[in-house]
């Protein structure tokens, strides 16, 4: 059976997955001042330029601070499944770029560090009646044994 | 300048009351403030009033009295009740009014705020996935600010059940059973590392706040109380701040609570050293913690010190939420602000009753923090 997948909005992140591209969130930066924004703004909140261009935001970061979401939040707005499963959120530090916040793949507490290395990824946070799984992104903890594998060995 | 002083005080219980309308909560805590100063609804000049969930706050002149008089509504967030204080002080300052008044009132439904993110100037999708809670802003904070300031779990429950502790003697809060830290500590984690009872609720209740021109008040009593200094700021690009789905890496910015802290201490002429009793926004157990720092009544890393020592406490070396604060009271939005400094003006009158501090207080201070990321302060005298 083939899952259908969707993204929760168009423009959020790249969509759909590619092989070949790693996935990015869309941000943009602003042309006069360089102000780096997510998501992607038309106006710049430091020098109030109203032109900016696309950028894509770097798919690795590090964890800057988290909490868990142990109760399930008011609906609407949350749209998630009825049968609350809790989970961790955070902001991400995007070096040179931005704190971005978001999901974490890893509801675990004990589980996380501030100071962790994050991978961005995408989790269906929702599924619809049809079976469409709705998709957000989300950071994962870098696994540490993988981490410290060489890369040349990744590479071969 | 003419100096604004708060003559009169009312306070409408905070809690649940069934079938009684916001408006007439309202209306009560008016007629205890108008009461308290010894005038009547007729001599007030203008005011100001603020609420988040009723619309027309201003309507309450339908309850008092259709005198004519200008009663503006007013709305920041969490700060709603800072704004109407400092602007009914600014209408006796530049002499547009002799006698005013500042009203907050709400009425919130149970369980934490739910709004579309629009209301915010946030995207759809941050609602959706479960991002846009205010709650998660206050975990994730704390437990950036344990990290980097060695405070325990064990701190965080101890605030929590101070102000639990000071709620049960103060009549008009919602939350009066005490709890010890280790029962704090038992209850069930919301936000990592904060816990059910390390966390306020919104509910529902009122205040009001009489003030007049200084060189008048001995008209109606001997014990004003001045208002030396109110201060509102938003927040600075950079900050870390409630609902933000990104902010800029870099230098940490100061949030908008050291930005107004500044400001009132300055234009007050008073430092952090002269406060004798401060009631400061506890929307949860870490928000406090944090925000005796950010209004520099502490260094970063020093509470775990002073709170292990009972420094916070009533009879402590600087008292905090002495009437609760938010965690005992609940926090009904437009009226929080104007309980503090009820609270306050209490203390500088010596006659909070069994949670009078002791000594002769002289200067009390006020502080209200919320969404998007703005704070106002109060610092009053005797």
């Amino acid at each position: 059976m083939t899952t259908t997948q969707r993204p929760v909005t168009e423009g959020l992140f790249t969509w759909p997955p590619s092989a070949s591209e790693p996935l990015r969130l869309i941000g943009s930066e602003c042309t006069a001042c360089g102000l780096v924004s997510f998501p992607a703004a038309s106006d710049c909140v430091r020098c109030a330029s109203d032109e900016s261009k696309i950028r894509l935001l770097a798919d690795r970061g590090t964890l800057w601070t988290y909490t868990t979401q142990n109760f399930r939040p008011p609906s609407p707005p949350y749209d998630g499944p009825e049968t609350f499963e809790p989970y961790a959120v955070g902001y991400v530090e995007l070096a040179g770029e931005l704190l971005v916040e978001a999901r974490l793949t890893e509801p675990d507490p004990e589980k996380l560090r501030i100071g962790q290395d994050m991978r961005l990824t995408l989790v269906p946070y929702a599924v619809r009646d049809d079976g469409t799984e709705v998709m957000t992104f989300a950071f994962a903890p870098v696994e540490e044994s993988a981490q410290a594998e060489p890369v040349e060995e990744e590479a071969s | 300048m003419t100096e604004a002083v708060i003559i009169g005080v009312g306070l409408h219980p905070f809690g649940r009351f069934p079938g009684k309308p916001a408006m007439d909560m309202g209306a009560d805590a008016v007629r205890l403030a108008l009461a308290d100063a010894g005038v009547t609804w007729p001599q007030i000049q203008g005011g100001y009033v603020g609420s988040f969930e009723v619309a027309n706050p201003d309507a309450i002149v339908g309850k008092l009295g259709l005198t004519g008089v200008p009663l503006r509504g007013v709305f920041n967030g969490c700060a709603t009740a800072g704004t109407a204080v400092a602007l009914a002080a600014r209408a006796i300052e530049t002499g547009e009014h002799d006698l005013t008044i500042a009203i907050g009132l709400d009425k919130h439904p149970r369980g934490a705020f739910a709004a579309d993110p629009s209301v915010a100037g946030i995207p759809p999708w941050y609602g959706q996935t479960g991002l846009f809670l205010t709650t998660h802003f206050f975990g994730m904070k704390i437990n950036r600010y344990m990290h980097d300031h060695g405070i325990s779990h064990e701190t965080l429950a101890r605030v929590a059940s101070k102000n639990f502790r000071n709620a049960a003697g103060n009549e008009k809060a919602w939350r009066r059973t005490p709890l010890t830290p280790e029962e704090v500590l038992a209850s069930p984690v919301l936000n990592h590392p904060l816990r059910q009872y390390m966390y306020c609720g919104p509910d529902e209740g009122a205040a009001a706040l009489v003030l007049c021109r200084a060189d008048q008040a001995h008209k109606y009593t001997s014990t004003p109380v001045r208002i030396r200094s109110t201060s509102l700021r938003s927040r600075r690009l950079g900050a870390f701040e409630v609902q933000s789905p990104s902010f800029p890496v870099g230098e940490p910015v100061e949030s908008p609570t050291v930005d107004a802290s500044r400001e009132a201490y300055e234009r007050a002429g008073i430092g952090p050293e002269d406060v004798d009793v401060a009631q400061l926004q506890d929307t949860d157990a870490g928000s406090e913690i944090i925000h005796m720092a950010e209004n520099g009544l502490c260094k970063d890393g020093e509470q775990e010190r002073l709170i292990a020592e009972g420094a916070t406490e009533i009879g402590g070396r600087l008292p905090v939420n002495t009437d609760g604060g938010l965690l005992g009271n609940g926090e009904p939005i437009g009226a929080s602000g104007l309980r503090q400094i009820h609270e306050i003006v209490l203390q500088l009158r010596g006659t909070a009753g069994t949670r009078q501090i002791p000594g002769t207080p002289r200067v009390g201070y006020t502080h209200l923090y919320g969404a998007p990321g703005v704070s106002a302060v109060t610092i009053l005298s005797t």
